[in-house]
Protein backbone atom coordinates (compact mmCIF):
# COMPACT_ATOMS: atom_id res chain seq x y z
CA UNK A 1 0.00 0.00 0.00
CA UNK A 2 2.92 2.44 0.84
CA UNK A 3 4.59 1.25 -1.90
CA UNK A 4 1.74 2.35 -4.65
CA UNK A 5 1.46 5.59 -3.00
CA UNK A 6 5.38 6.76 -3.47
CA UNK A 7 5.03 4.87 -7.27
CA UNK A 8 1.98 7.76 -7.86
CA UNK A 9 3.34 10.35 -5.91
CA UNK A 10 6.71 10.08 -7.79
CA UNK A 11 4.35 9.32 -11.19
CA UNK A 12 2.60 12.82 -10.58
CA UNK A 13 5.30 14.78 -8.80
CA UNK A 14 8.44 14.27 -10.58
CA UNK A 15 7.02 15.67 -14.42
CA UNK A 16 5.81 19.30 -12.03
CA UNK A 17 9.34 19.47 -10.19
CA UNK A 18 11.17 18.80 -13.36
CA UNK A 19 8.86 20.96 -15.55
CA UNK A 20 9.26 24.05 -12.47
CA UNK A 21 12.97 23.22 -12.87
CA UNK A 22 13.24 23.71 -16.62
CA UNK A 23 11.37 27.06 -15.87
CA UNK A 24 13.52 28.26 -13.45
CA UNK A 25 16.09 27.57 -16.08
CA UNK A 26 14.96 29.29 -19.16
CA UNK A 27 14.17 32.75 -16.30
CA UNK A 28 17.59 32.25 -14.86
CA UNK A 29 18.95 32.45 -18.26
CA UNK A 30 16.90 34.98 -19.67
CA UNK A 31 18.03 37.53 -16.58
CA UNK A 32 21.64 36.62 -17.47
CA UNK A 33 21.49 37.86 -20.70
CA UNK A 34 19.74 40.97 -19.69
CA UNK A 35 15.96 40.07 -21.08
CA UNK A 36 13.23 39.51 -19.06
CA UNK A 37 12.59 36.01 -20.54
CA UNK A 38 9.09 33.87 -20.74
CA UNK A 39 6.89 32.83 -17.59
CA UNK A 40 7.64 30.39 -14.90
CA UNK A 41 5.56 27.97 -16.44
CA UNK A 42 6.45 28.27 -20.02
CA UNK A 43 7.49 24.60 -20.76
CA UNK A 44 3.88 23.04 -19.43
CA UNK A 45 2.92 25.59 -22.08
CA UNK A 46 4.86 24.37 -24.73
CA UNK A 47 4.16 20.65 -23.88
CA UNK A 48 0.35 21.40 -23.71
CA UNK A 49 0.45 22.90 -27.33
CA UNK A 50 2.68 20.10 -28.74
CA UNK A 51 0.23 17.32 -27.49
CA UNK A 52 -2.57 19.23 -29.60
CA UNK A 53 -0.55 19.50 -32.92
CA UNK A 54 -0.38 16.72 -35.23
CA UNK A 55 1.47 13.64 -35.13
CA UNK A 56 3.97 13.77 -37.84
CA UNK A 57 5.99 10.82 -38.60
CA UNK A 58 9.17 10.48 -41.03
CA UNK A 59 9.60 6.87 -40.01
CA UNK A 60 6.58 4.75 -38.84
CA UNK A 61 8.68 3.66 -36.11
CA UNK A 62 10.49 6.54 -34.90
CA UNK A 63 7.61 7.51 -31.84
CA UNK A 64 8.22 3.62 -30.52
CA UNK A 65 12.11 4.54 -29.16
CA UNK A 66 10.42 7.59 -27.98
CA UNK A 67 8.07 5.74 -25.53
CA UNK A 68 11.34 3.32 -24.46
CA UNK A 69 13.26 6.41 -24.13
CA UNK A 70 10.35 7.44 -21.18
CA UNK A 71 9.33 4.23 -19.93
CA UNK A 72 12.93 3.36 -19.32
CA UNK A 73 13.79 7.14 -17.56
CA UNK A 74 10.94 6.38 -15.06
CA UNK A 75 11.87 3.19 -14.48
CA UNK A 76 15.39 4.48 -13.75
CA UNK A 77 13.96 7.03 -11.29
CA UNK A 78 11.71 4.40 -9.48
CA UNK A 79 14.70 2.42 -8.76
CA UNK A 80 16.56 5.26 -7.56
CA UNK A 81 13.39 6.11 -5.29
CA UNK A 82 13.51 2.47 -4.05
CA UNK A 83 16.75 2.30 -3.29
CA UNK A 84 17.65 -0.63 -5.49
CA UNK A 85 20.81 -1.68 -7.02
CA UNK A 86 22.82 1.49 -8.08
CA UNK A 87 25.02 -0.59 -10.99
CA UNK A 88 21.56 -1.83 -12.47
CA UNK A 89 20.33 1.90 -12.34
CA UNK A 90 22.99 3.19 -14.28
CA UNK A 91 22.82 0.19 -16.92
CA UNK A 92 18.89 1.38 -17.40
CA UNK A 93 19.63 4.46 -17.60
CA UNK A 94 21.87 3.84 -20.29
CA UNK A 95 19.19 1.94 -22.26
CA UNK A 96 17.29 4.92 -21.87
CA UNK A 97 20.08 7.27 -23.67
CA UNK A 98 20.82 4.88 -25.71
CA UNK A 99 16.63 4.20 -27.48
CA UNK A 100 16.88 8.30 -28.22
CA UNK A 101 19.79 7.63 -30.13
CA UNK A 102 18.27 4.74 -31.92
CA UNK A 103 15.33 6.86 -32.25
CA UNK A 104 17.18 10.18 -34.11
CA UNK A 105 19.08 7.42 -35.96
CA UNK A 106 16.13 5.94 -37.27
CA UNK A 107 14.36 9.14 -39.19
CA UNK A 108 17.45 9.27 -41.49
CA UNK A 109 17.99 13.20 -41.32
CA UNK A 110 21.39 13.87 -41.49
CA UNK A 111 21.01 16.62 -38.96
CA UNK A 112 19.52 14.22 -36.86
CA UNK A 113 22.43 11.38 -37.35
CA UNK A 114 24.90 13.84 -36.74
CA UNK A 115 23.45 14.74 -33.61
CA UNK A 116 22.95 10.79 -32.34
CA UNK A 117 26.87 10.10 -33.05
CA UNK A 118 27.54 13.28 -31.18
CA UNK A 119 25.16 11.62 -28.46
CA UNK A 120 26.83 8.29 -28.23
CA UNK A 121 30.41 10.71 -27.47
CA UNK A 122 28.67 11.96 -25.20
CA UNK A 123 27.58 8.19 -23.60
CA UNK A 124 31.36 7.19 -23.82
CA UNK A 125 32.80 10.06 -22.04
CA UNK A 126 30.65 9.84 -18.85
CA UNK A 127 29.80 6.12 -18.41
CA UNK A 128 32.98 5.37 -16.87
CA UNK A 129 32.79 8.40 -14.36
CA UNK A 130 28.90 6.88 -13.63
CA UNK A 131 30.48 3.52 -12.57
CA UNK A 132 33.33 4.59 -11.02
CA UNK A 133 30.90 6.34 -8.44
CA UNK A 134 29.44 3.53 -8.10
CA UNK A 135 32.74 1.48 -7.20
CA UNK A 136 32.99 4.02 -4.72
CA UNK A 137 29.41 3.48 -3.12
CA UNK A 138 31.04 0.10 -2.96
CA UNK A 139 33.85 0.38 -1.33
CA UNK A 140 32.32 2.86 1.25
CA UNK A 141 29.04 0.48 2.07
CA UNK A 142 30.47 -2.58 1.09
CA UNK A 143 27.01 -3.50 -1.27
CA UNK A 144 25.84 -1.52 -4.28
CA UNK A 145 22.56 -1.29 -3.01
CA UNK A 146 21.92 2.38 -2.04
CA UNK A 147 19.26 1.70 0.89
CA UNK A 148 23.00 1.38 2.87
CA UNK A 149 23.93 4.76 2.60
CA UNK A 150 20.65 6.06 4.58
CA UNK A 151 21.65 4.60 7.23
CA UNK A 152 25.51 5.63 7.15
CA UNK A 153 27.14 7.05 9.70
CA UNK A 154 28.74 10.06 7.89
CA UNK A 155 27.71 11.63 4.52
CA UNK A 156 29.66 10.36 1.62
CA UNK A 157 30.64 13.58 0.00
CA UNK A 158 33.44 13.49 2.94
CA UNK A 159 35.51 10.54 1.58
CA UNK A 160 34.23 11.92 -2.30
CA UNK A 161 34.93 14.78 -3.13
CA UNK A 162 36.62 14.64 -6.65
CA UNK A 163 33.94 12.19 -8.01
CA UNK A 164 31.50 15.20 -6.91
CA UNK A 165 33.54 17.50 -9.06
CA UNK A 166 33.77 14.85 -11.83
CA UNK A 167 29.73 14.53 -11.75
CA UNK A 168 28.88 18.09 -11.95
CA UNK A 169 30.40 17.85 -15.36
CA UNK A 170 28.34 14.48 -15.94
CA UNK A 171 25.51 16.34 -15.02
CA UNK A 172 26.12 18.88 -17.23
CA UNK A 173 26.99 16.84 -20.09
CA UNK A 174 23.28 14.64 -19.87
CA UNK A 175 21.39 18.13 -19.04
CA UNK A 176 22.79 18.76 -23.10
CA UNK A 177 23.79 22.39 -21.49
CA UNK A 178 26.69 24.31 -23.05
CA UNK A 179 29.53 23.86 -23.51
CA UNK A 180 28.67 19.83 -24.34
CA UNK A 181 25.10 20.79 -26.10
CA UNK A 182 25.60 19.56 -29.38
CA UNK A 183 24.11 16.69 -29.77
CA UNK A 184 20.18 18.24 -28.56
CA UNK A 185 20.94 22.10 -29.07
CA UNK A 186 18.16 23.65 -27.25
CA UNK A 187 18.64 26.92 -29.75
CA UNK A 188 17.28 25.65 -32.89
CA UNK A 189 18.71 27.79 -35.46
CA UNK A 190 22.36 26.77 -35.43
CA UNK A 191 24.50 24.31 -37.41
CA UNK A 192 22.48 21.46 -36.00
CA UNK A 193 19.33 22.40 -36.26
CA UNK A 194 18.10 20.54 -33.25
CA UNK A 195 20.37 17.70 -33.39
CA UNK A 196 18.41 13.97 -32.82
CA UNK A 197 14.98 15.33 -32.10
CA UNK A 198 15.07 17.39 -35.58
CA UNK A 199 12.45 15.02 -37.50
CA UNK A 200 9.95 14.65 -33.78
CA UNK A 201 6.55 16.95 -34.22
CA UNK A 202 3.46 17.15 -31.58
CA UNK A 203 2.91 14.46 -29.47
CA UNK A 204 6.29 12.55 -30.45
CA UNK A 205 8.51 15.71 -29.09
CA UNK A 206 5.88 16.55 -26.15
CA UNK A 207 6.67 12.92 -24.56
CA UNK A 208 10.57 13.71 -25.13
CA UNK A 209 10.16 17.28 -23.20
CA UNK A 210 8.25 14.92 -20.20
CA UNK A 211 10.84 12.19 -20.36
CA UNK A 212 13.62 15.29 -19.99
CA UNK A 213 11.30 16.70 -16.85
CA UNK A 214 11.65 13.39 -15.47
CA UNK A 215 15.19 13.49 -16.16
CA UNK A 216 15.98 16.42 -14.13
CA UNK A 217 14.77 15.00 -11.28
CA UNK A 218 16.72 11.52 -11.51
CA UNK A 219 20.01 13.89 -12.13
CA UNK A 220 19.53 15.54 -9.04
CA UNK A 221 18.86 12.55 -7.11
CA UNK A 222 22.00 10.83 -8.06
CA UNK A 223 23.43 14.35 -6.40
CA UNK A 224 21.19 13.85 -3.95
CA UNK A 225 22.94 10.56 -3.00
CA UNK A 226 26.44 12.62 -1.39
CA UNK A 227 24.37 13.50 1.45
CA UNK A 228 21.65 11.51 1.69
CA UNK A 229 21.92 10.65 5.36
CA UNK A 230 20.30 13.75 5.98
CA UNK A 231 17.89 14.59 3.16
CA UNK A 232 17.46 18.48 3.30
CA UNK A 233 20.88 18.75 2.92
CA UNK A 234 21.55 16.59 0.27
CA UNK A 235 18.35 17.94 -1.64
CA UNK A 236 20.62 21.62 -0.98
CA UNK A 237 23.06 20.20 -2.82
CA UNK A 238 21.10 19.03 -5.76
CA UNK A 239 19.44 22.45 -5.95
CA UNK A 240 22.69 24.10 -5.68
CA UNK A 241 24.80 21.68 -8.23
CA UNK A 242 21.70 22.59 -10.42
CA UNK A 243 22.09 26.32 -10.62
CA UNK A 244 25.56 26.18 -10.88
CA UNK A 245 25.23 24.14 -14.28
CA UNK A 246 22.33 27.08 -15.43
CA UNK A 247 25.44 29.66 -15.13
CA UNK A 248 28.17 27.53 -16.62
CA UNK A 249 25.48 26.75 -19.70
CA UNK A 250 25.26 30.70 -20.11
CA UNK A 251 29.03 31.58 -19.44
CA UNK A 252 30.46 28.84 -21.62
CA UNK A 253 30.62 28.63 -25.29
CA UNK A 254 30.17 25.20 -27.59
CA UNK A 255 33.42 22.90 -27.71
CA UNK A 256 33.77 19.95 -30.40
CA UNK A 257 33.61 16.98 -29.00
CA UNK A 258 37.49 15.81 -28.94
CA UNK A 259 37.45 18.10 -26.07
CA UNK A 260 34.98 16.94 -24.00
CA UNK A 261 36.57 13.15 -24.66
CA UNK A 262 39.93 14.18 -23.99
CA UNK A 263 38.50 16.79 -20.56
CA UNK A 264 36.65 13.29 -18.99
CA UNK A 265 38.79 10.42 -20.11
CA UNK A 266 41.93 12.73 -18.49
CA UNK A 267 40.90 14.74 -15.85
CA UNK A 268 37.52 13.40 -14.57
CA UNK A 269 38.74 9.87 -14.70
CA UNK A 270 41.82 10.53 -13.03
CA UNK A 271 40.56 12.38 -10.68
CA UNK A 272 38.08 9.84 -9.70
CA UNK A 273 40.56 7.04 -9.95
CA UNK A 274 42.76 8.54 -7.00
CA UNK A 275 39.77 9.03 -5.33
CA UNK A 276 39.03 5.17 -5.79
CA UNK A 277 42.54 4.79 -4.86
CA UNK A 278 42.69 6.60 -1.48
CA UNK A 279 39.06 5.06 -0.45
CA UNK A 280 40.96 1.34 -1.06
CA UNK A 281 44.55 2.37 1.16
CA UNK A 282 42.21 3.83 3.78
CA UNK A 283 39.54 1.40 3.66
CA UNK A 284 37.25 3.74 5.51
CA UNK A 285 33.76 1.92 6.03
CA UNK A 286 30.52 3.57 6.42
CA UNK A 287 28.48 1.02 7.52
CA UNK B 1 -5.21 28.95 -25.26
CA UNK B 2 -1.97 26.86 -25.09
CA UNK B 3 -1.55 27.46 -28.73
CA UNK B 4 -1.30 31.21 -28.06
CA UNK B 5 1.03 31.21 -25.69
CA UNK B 6 3.56 29.12 -27.02
CA UNK B 7 4.05 29.87 -30.55
CA UNK B 8 6.75 28.69 -32.26
CA UNK B 9 8.67 29.89 -35.23
CA UNK B 10 10.45 28.82 -38.45
CA UNK B 11 11.99 31.55 -40.50
CA UNK B 12 12.06 30.72 -44.04
CA UNK B 13 14.24 33.56 -46.76
CA UNK B 14 13.16 33.40 -50.22
CA UNK B 15 16.09 34.87 -51.76
CA UNK B 16 15.54 38.24 -49.23
CA UNK B 17 18.35 40.77 -49.40
CA UNK B 18 18.43 40.58 -45.96
CA UNK B 19 16.82 43.27 -44.65
CA UNK B 20 13.70 41.53 -43.20
CA UNK B 21 15.76 38.73 -41.74
CA UNK B 22 18.19 40.90 -39.51
CA UNK B 23 14.40 42.65 -38.47
CA UNK B 24 13.44 39.02 -37.38
CA UNK B 25 16.43 38.72 -35.85
CA UNK B 26 16.54 42.02 -34.25
CA UNK B 27 12.93 40.50 -32.10
CA UNK B 28 14.41 38.03 -30.54
CA UNK B 29 17.41 40.13 -29.25
CA UNK B 30 17.28 41.64 -25.75
CA UNK B 31 15.68 44.49 -26.67
CA UNK B 32 12.46 43.51 -27.75
CA UNK B 33 13.25 40.11 -26.38
CA UNK B 34 10.31 37.64 -28.18
CA UNK B 35 10.72 35.16 -25.82
CA UNK B 36 8.50 37.17 -23.12
CA UNK B 37 5.54 35.44 -25.37
CA UNK B 38 6.98 32.52 -25.59
CA UNK B 39 8.10 32.56 -29.35
CA UNK B 40 11.07 30.36 -29.91
CA UNK B 41 13.10 30.62 -33.42
CA UNK B 42 12.63 26.57 -34.34
CA UNK B 43 14.65 25.37 -36.71
CA UNK B 44 12.97 22.49 -37.89
CA UNK B 45 9.34 22.90 -39.38
CA UNK B 46 8.17 19.63 -38.05
CA UNK B 47 7.77 21.67 -34.31
CA UNK B 48 6.75 25.05 -35.91
CA UNK B 49 3.20 26.93 -35.67
CA UNK B 50 4.34 29.85 -37.60
CA UNK B 51 6.20 30.48 -40.83
CA UNK B 52 7.79 33.94 -41.67
CA UNK B 53 8.55 34.32 -44.92
CA UNK B 54 11.10 36.85 -46.35
CA UNK B 55 11.69 38.16 -49.71
CA UNK B 56 9.74 37.34 -52.71
CA UNK B 57 9.33 33.71 -54.72
CA UNK B 58 10.86 32.90 -58.00
CA UNK B 59 11.25 29.83 -59.98
CA UNK B 60 14.26 28.88 -57.81
CA UNK B 61 13.14 28.28 -54.71
CA UNK B 62 9.22 28.21 -55.29
CA UNK B 63 9.44 24.61 -54.49
CA UNK B 64 11.79 24.62 -51.49
CA UNK B 65 8.80 26.90 -50.14
CA UNK B 66 6.17 24.57 -50.27
CA UNK B 67 7.75 21.85 -49.34
CA UNK B 68 8.54 23.38 -46.34
CA UNK B 69 4.88 24.10 -46.09
CA UNK B 70 3.98 20.80 -46.70
CA UNK B 71 5.68 19.43 -43.37
CA UNK B 72 5.16 21.58 -40.75
CA UNK B 73 1.99 20.09 -38.71
CA UNK B 74 -1.42 21.32 -38.56
CA UNK B 75 -2.78 23.65 -37.27
CA UNK B 76 -0.06 26.51 -39.04
CA UNK B 77 -0.37 29.92 -40.00
CA UNK B 78 2.06 31.56 -42.64
CA UNK B 79 3.18 35.27 -42.03
CA UNK B 80 5.10 37.04 -45.11
CA UNK B 81 6.91 39.94 -43.95
CA UNK B 82 8.08 42.62 -46.11
CA UNK B 83 6.57 44.23 -49.42
CA UNK B 84 8.68 41.56 -51.17
CA UNK B 85 6.83 38.74 -49.72
CA UNK B 86 3.67 40.47 -49.78
CA UNK B 87 3.49 41.65 -52.95
CA UNK B 88 6.73 41.07 -54.29
CA UNK B 89 7.86 43.96 -54.11
CA UNK B 90 10.34 46.25 -55.99
CA UNK B 91 11.21 42.66 -57.77
CA UNK B 92 7.37 42.57 -58.95
CA UNK B 93 7.99 42.89 -62.76
CA UNK B 94 11.21 40.64 -62.85
CA UNK B 95 11.25 37.62 -65.46
CA UNK B 96 11.94 35.14 -63.00
CA UNK B 97 9.75 35.99 -60.14
CA UNK B 98 6.83 34.92 -59.35
CA UNK B 99 5.26 37.57 -57.24
CA UNK B 100 3.92 37.45 -53.06
CA UNK B 101 4.08 34.60 -51.06
CA UNK B 102 0.32 34.38 -51.56
CA UNK B 103 0.58 33.05 -54.98
CA UNK B 104 2.49 29.81 -53.98
CA UNK B 105 0.77 29.03 -50.67
CA UNK B 106 -2.09 30.04 -48.50
CA UNK B 107 -1.03 33.59 -46.67
CA UNK B 108 -2.81 34.19 -42.88
CA UNK B 109 -1.24 37.95 -42.17
CA UNK B 110 0.80 40.92 -44.01
CA UNK B 111 3.31 43.08 -42.30
CA UNK B 112 3.77 45.79 -45.27
CA UNK B 113 6.88 47.66 -44.63
CA UNK B 114 10.28 47.99 -46.51
CA UNK B 115 12.02 47.15 -44.19
CA UNK B 116 9.05 46.30 -41.31
CA UNK B 117 10.34 47.64 -38.10
CA UNK B 118 10.71 44.65 -35.11
CA UNK B 119 7.44 46.25 -33.13
CA UNK B 120 5.16 45.93 -36.31
CA UNK B 121 7.22 42.12 -36.69
CA UNK B 122 5.70 41.26 -33.20
CA UNK B 123 2.43 43.04 -34.44
CA UNK B 124 2.15 40.87 -37.03
CA UNK B 125 2.79 37.43 -34.92
CA UNK B 126 0.04 38.47 -32.86
CA UNK B 127 -2.23 38.95 -35.08
CA UNK B 128 -1.55 35.54 -36.42
CA UNK B 129 -1.96 33.84 -32.71
CA UNK B 130 -5.64 34.89 -33.16
CA UNK B 131 -5.83 33.37 -36.25
CA UNK B 132 -4.14 29.98 -35.31
CA UNK B 133 -6.40 29.70 -32.37
CA UNK B 134 -9.48 29.50 -34.87
CA UNK B 135 -8.02 27.16 -36.89
CA UNK B 136 -7.78 25.18 -33.90
CA UNK B 137 -11.30 25.55 -33.00
CA UNK B 138 -12.30 25.42 -36.06
CA UNK B 139 -9.70 22.30 -37.13
CA UNK B 140 -9.09 24.11 -40.12
CA UNK B 141 -6.52 22.21 -42.48
CA UNK B 142 -3.91 23.65 -44.07
CA UNK B 143 -3.69 23.22 -47.82
CA UNK B 144 -1.85 20.58 -49.05
CA UNK B 145 -0.07 22.36 -51.30
CA UNK B 146 1.71 19.77 -55.21
CA UNK B 147 5.13 20.77 -55.74
CA UNK B 148 4.61 20.14 -59.93
CA UNK B 149 2.22 23.17 -59.34
CA UNK B 150 1.83 25.33 -62.93
CA UNK B 151 3.76 28.37 -62.16
CA UNK B 152 7.10 27.10 -63.42
CA UNK B 153 7.68 28.25 -67.51
CA UNK B 154 7.63 25.79 -69.62
CA UNK B 155 10.59 27.36 -71.38
CA UNK B 156 12.56 27.58 -68.18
Amino acid sequence: MNDILTIILVLIGAPIIGCLASGIDRKITARLQGRVGPPLLQPYYDVKKLLSKDNMVVNPSQNFYVVVYLAFIILSLFMLVFKQDFLMIIFVYTVASVALVVGGMSTGSPYARIGSSREIMAILSYEPVLILYALAIYLLTGTFKLSALLDASSPLLMYTPLIFIAMIVVLNIKLKKSPFDYSTSHHGHQELIKGMTTEYGGPGFATIEIAHFYEYVFLTGLIFLFWASTPVIGVLIGIIAYLLVIVIDNITARVYWQWMLKLSWTILLVISLVNIAYLYVSGVKLV
Amino acid sequence: MSLAKSPWIIHVNCNSCNGCDIEVVACLTPLYDAERFGVLNIGTPKQADIMVVTGSVNYKNVNVLKNIYNQIPDPKVVLAVGACASTGGIFHDCYNVIGGVDQVIPVDAYVPGCCPRPEAILDGVVAALSILENKKKGNIKGKEVKLKGNEVPSNA
